[in-house]
């Protein structure tokens, strides 16, 4: 008998995971909104509204480097358009946002500020339906859904792959953002959506609003980790993890690989959308700079970082590479792209596997010190600490 | 009213003979001259009529009457000189005292028209810009009382662009004649033109007003509307040939960042997401010698571009070489993560370019033999710079396939190109090849952007934009085949600029992108499945 998928899904994260997501769940869903809400401002321990708005921030971000290492850990498509999908979920909850705002705009008419600004008279017909937060779900979804499924049908049917893949998508990302910049498309052009007032009626710049949005963000983490690592563990994952190491063998097999990455494609892109809508009322605005190619280009070093085919790599590289960034933009702005070039190609050369590979590189040589004695066994301890970086780099060329 | 017309021309056309058969220094006709005695009207008139007969006379009563020295003395057109009271018309001096003469008083209206009368003077000028100038003041405005001196100025004037504006003007003012013969030769003369002005007068006559035809005879319609129909085909063939211009030009100079694309990324089998900054260095290192000539040779300043152009590949392909050297080098067989590195090291030469020249975009001074342009049309302008770069683009190219299909090196490039194991094992010695074949591509990629300086403004972020248009090309033309790189080039510059002109800048993008996927579908194999390295495991 099939094992009921419940049990295959908790099963497919060890014990040890699981103990780090209640951890993780203790401190995001109950820690950090006591202390922002509970705690005075004078406690040490009382988080600002600054820092929990970063922080919400930094895990969207996270949630997009899991669908980042998704794609390119674990399938080896190196996709430039995440930021794409991103801005899609964004702009798609923007347009809720934007109607929430009603008349206390600055002309106190029915449609958003810029509209009346281009003299629109009334919505154009896209705009249909985005009062509803339900339709604003709804678009969350399947509007990125349905640009990376058709997008991904097409590149992935006439086998576009590797650099020709990122290219492409990168090209889209940009084709995109200049679409959007345009006054005229409809979505507030250069300066986009900003100056939210309300979800569903509250208050957005509420603390009780705050830390509601933190909390979906992580718990939307969660979920991505979990769901990520039954995909990856699962036959499907397997498939997908043998089509990046050899195409070709794969479809002699009998499988055809377009099923396998449209999906894993599709689902990235929608995991994006969903961070995406998140990140916009925590931001407070979504302007088309969101896509710009070099956003996307910094999703796949978060995810380089920390380490590519681990989805805990992901997330420690997204969260390190931030919290460098918040620092430096704050204390030497100027030195910021230096740092983000050198960090590209530092971890390029040096740290193929990221974080987490440097961790098993180091925790493998030291168990094999400590059983240098035992002549049985350093042999294949030796294999298990070769073999990650031998895949990693078989993936990269597939 | 009609008769006065009648007598002014009769006169300007007796002046014009007097001017032809007189002796060179004849004497302004007093009866023109007599009009100033006159009341307001009458000046206005004698005015024009001044300007109409022309003559260094006629300059100097102008002179005089623009700096308000012009008077009347008892029915008489006098010029106040200092203390001496001299005879308009002759220029010999009175006995009558200053203060008898009454000045003539210059309001906007005698302004006006002295403004018109002097330009009328201009066409007789020597100076082709001065008569250019005039033709086009006049032609702006013209009234029936210039004809005889555009008439007489056709039939002096020998440059082409000055007769046309003349033609074009005195047809206009024969539009109105009573004459239906001389109205159909007007219409027949301004269907030469390709002036949208022109257009939209002619268009005028096809209009029903009040229920009449504003031209009421039949012939003269029907030979306006064929004269309409030349026009729109000589605009439309003049754009088009503007259109196709600027997709040449933005093709040539897509086609030198593409060249050195297509060679680092056929060698090596990786992007340089630096080479649009490899643009940037070279056009950094133009803007360098333009400074260095400004201060140390500025008799040579023009000649700054040709000095250039080794500067700019040489710095270019330095930097390229230190980017194989240190980083490619170690990322051999792992496209995308060079794709990553350099993508960091773009971050980092487009961040030492912010703060070594600053933020601001720099404006580089094109060499005086590369400013202007040849016009086609009315509106329709081919700039020498961009004339001057489609032929650089050509030189480039001459000497990229000469490179690659003379030489012991160009051959090994090839070689590593199609298959880097076999070429290894006959004795290539492939890495010396990636290293020059990366300091080549760099070069030109540099000069890519000493050409792109010429046209573009100069800042940090110049190059970003180009990566990804660069690498269409080459996917499009095929890796490692010059030939479908300069067709892609070019074709992608003129298709772009059509759609541009069609739909506009994003749009056109969009649409080419969309045109690149459905390509990539019809011909994967073609262009997408590789032989080498790329055929997959």
């Amino acid at each position: 008998m099939r094992t009921p998928f419940t049990v295959r899904l908790i099963r497919s994260t060890p014990k040890s995971g699981w103990l780090a997501i209640a951890v993780f769940a203790a401190i995001t869903l109950i820690g950090v909104p006591l202390a922002h809400l509970a705690l005075p401002e004078s406690n040490p321990l009382h988080l600002s509204a600054y820092t929990v708005s970063l922080l919400g921030k930094i895990l969207c971000y996270m949630v997009v480097a899991v669908a980042m290492d998704l794609i390119w850990g674990y399938a080896g498509i190196l996709s430039l358009g995440n930021c794409l999908f991103f801005a899609l979920g964004g702009y798609a909850f923007g347009m809720y946002l934007m109607r929430q705002i009603g008349r206390d705009g600055s002309y106190g008419a029915d449609i958003p500020d810029f509209m009346v600004f281009l003299d629109w008279k009334e919505l154009p017909w896209y705009w249909a339906g985005s009062d509803s937060f339900l339709w604003a779900l709804f678009l969350v979804v399947a509007l990125p859904g349905v640009v990376a499924f058709v997008f991904g049908w097409f590149a992935f049917r006439s086998r576009i792959k590797g650099v020709y893949f990122s290219i492409i998508t990168q090209a889209l990302t940009y084709a995109a953002m200049l679409l959007f910049f345009r006054n005229e498309t409809g979505f507030g052009g250069n300066n986009g959506f900003t100056d939210f007032k309300r979800i569903l009626g509250y208050g957005i710049t509420s603390p009780e609003m705050r830390v509601t949005l933190f909390a979906l963000s992580a718990a939307l983490l969660i979920v991505c980790l979990v769901l990520g690592r039954y995909l990856v563990t699962s036959r499907f994952g397997r498939v997908l993890a043998a089509i990046r190491d050899a195409e070709s063998r794969v479809m002699f097999i009998g499988y055809n690989p377009l099923h396998y990455k449209l999906f894993m494609w599709t689902l990235s892109a929608v995991l994006c959308g969903l961070a995406g809508a998140l990140y916009v009322p925590q931001v407070g605005i979504i302007n088309p700079s969101e896509m710009s190619p070099a956003n996307s280009i910094e999703i796949a070093v978060w995810v380089a970082v920390g380490g590519r085919g681990t989805l805990v790599g992901a997330v420690l590289g997204a969260g390190i590479v931030n919290l460098a960034k918040s620092f430096f933009t704050v204390t030497v702005p100027e030195y910021w792209p230096f740092f983000l070039g050198f960090l590209f190609i530092a971890v390029t050369l040096y740290l193929p596997d990221g974080v987490v590979g440097l961790w098993r590189r180091l925790h493998a040589r030291r168990a094999l010190a400590a059983a240098s004695d035992v002549v049985a066994v350093p042999q294949r301890l030796r294999e298990q600490a070769d073999s990650a970086h031998d895949s990693a780099a078989k993936g990269a060329t597939a | 009213m009609f008769a006065m017309k009648l007598l002014r021309r009769m006169l300007g056309v007796a002046l014009l003979l007097a001017l032809i058969g007189g002796p060179a220094r004849a004497a302004l006709d007093p009866s023109l001259l007599a009009g100033f005695a006159g009341d307001f009207q009458s000046r206005m008139n004698a005015i024009e009529a001044i300007g109409v007969a022309g003559g260094d006379d006629a300059r100097r009563v102008l002179d005089a009457l623009e700096a308000g020295s012009l008077g009347v003395l008892e029915d008489k057109a006098v010029i106040v000189d200092g203390d001496t009271v001299r005879d308009a018309a002759s220029g010999e001096v009175l006995t009558q005292a200053v203060d008898a003469v009454e000045l003539i008083t210059v309001n906007n209206r005698v302004r006006r028209t002295l403004a018109n009368a002097r330009a009328a003077l201009a066409l007789t000028s020597s100076d082709r810009a001065e008569r250019l100038r005039a033709a086009i003041t006049l032609g702006d405005n013209p009234n029936e009382t210039l004809l005889p001196v555009f008439e007489r100025a056709l039939a002096a004037e020998t440059d082409e662009e000055i007769r046309g504006i003349l033609a074009r003007a005195a047809a206009r003012i024969n539009l109105a004649s009573p004459d239906p013969l001389v109205r159909l030769r007007a219409v027949r003369a301004l269907g030469e033109s390709s002036d949208p002005a022109v257009k939209n007068l002619l268009e005028g006559l096809l209009q029903k007003r009040d229920g009449n035809w504003v031209e009421p005879h039949p012939e003269v319609r029907t030979a306006a509307k064929m004269a309409i129909d030349d026009i729109d085909r000589r605009i439309a063939i003049a754009e088009s040939v503007g259109t196709v211009f600027s997709g040449l030009s933005l093709g040539s100079i897509l086609l030198l960042a593409a060249l050195g694309l297509a060679i680092t990324y056929g060698v090596m089998g990786v992007i340089n997401m630096a080479h649009g900054e490899l643009l940037m260095v070279g056009a950094y290192a133009t803007f360098l010698v333009q400074g260095l000539f400004r201060s140390h040779l500025p008799a040579w300043l023009d000649w700054y571009v040709a000095a250039a152009i080794p500067v700019a590949f040489l710095s270019a392909a330095l930097v390229g070489v230190a980017m194989e050297r240190l980083v490619l080098r170690h990322l051999y067989g792992r496209p995308l993560e060079s794709l990553l590195a350099t993508w960091g090291l773009s971050l980092v030469l487009i961040q030492a370019a912010r703060v070594i020249f600053g933020p601001q975009n720099l404006e580089l001074a094109n060499p005086s033999w590369m400013s202007g342009g040849v016009e086609l049309a009315a509106g329709v302008v081919l700039p020498y710079n961009r004339i001057v770069i489609i032929g650089f683009a050509v030189f480039v190219l001459v000497l990229i396939w000469l490179m690659m299909q003379k030489t012991r090196l160009g051959m090994f490039v090839r070689a590593v190109t199609q298959n880097r194991p076999m070429a290894g094992c006959v004795g290539v010695p492939t890495a010396r090849v990636d290293t020059l074949a990366f300091a080549i591509g760099s070069g030109v990629a540099g000069l890519g952007g000493l050409a792109l300086s010429q046209i573009a403004n100069v800042g940090p972020a110049m190059g970003t934009g180009y990566i990804v248009d660069a690498f269409m090309v080459v996917v499009l033309g095929g890796v490692g085949q010059l030939a479908g790189a300069v067709w892609a080039a070019l074709g992608l510059g003129i298709v772009s600029k059509f759609l541009e002109g069609w739909a506009g800048a994003v749009i056109a993008k969009i649409l080419v992108l969309v045109f690149i996927i459905v390509f990539i579908q019809k011909r994967p194999q073609g262009i997408f499945a590789l032989k080498g390295r790329f055929a997959d495991s």
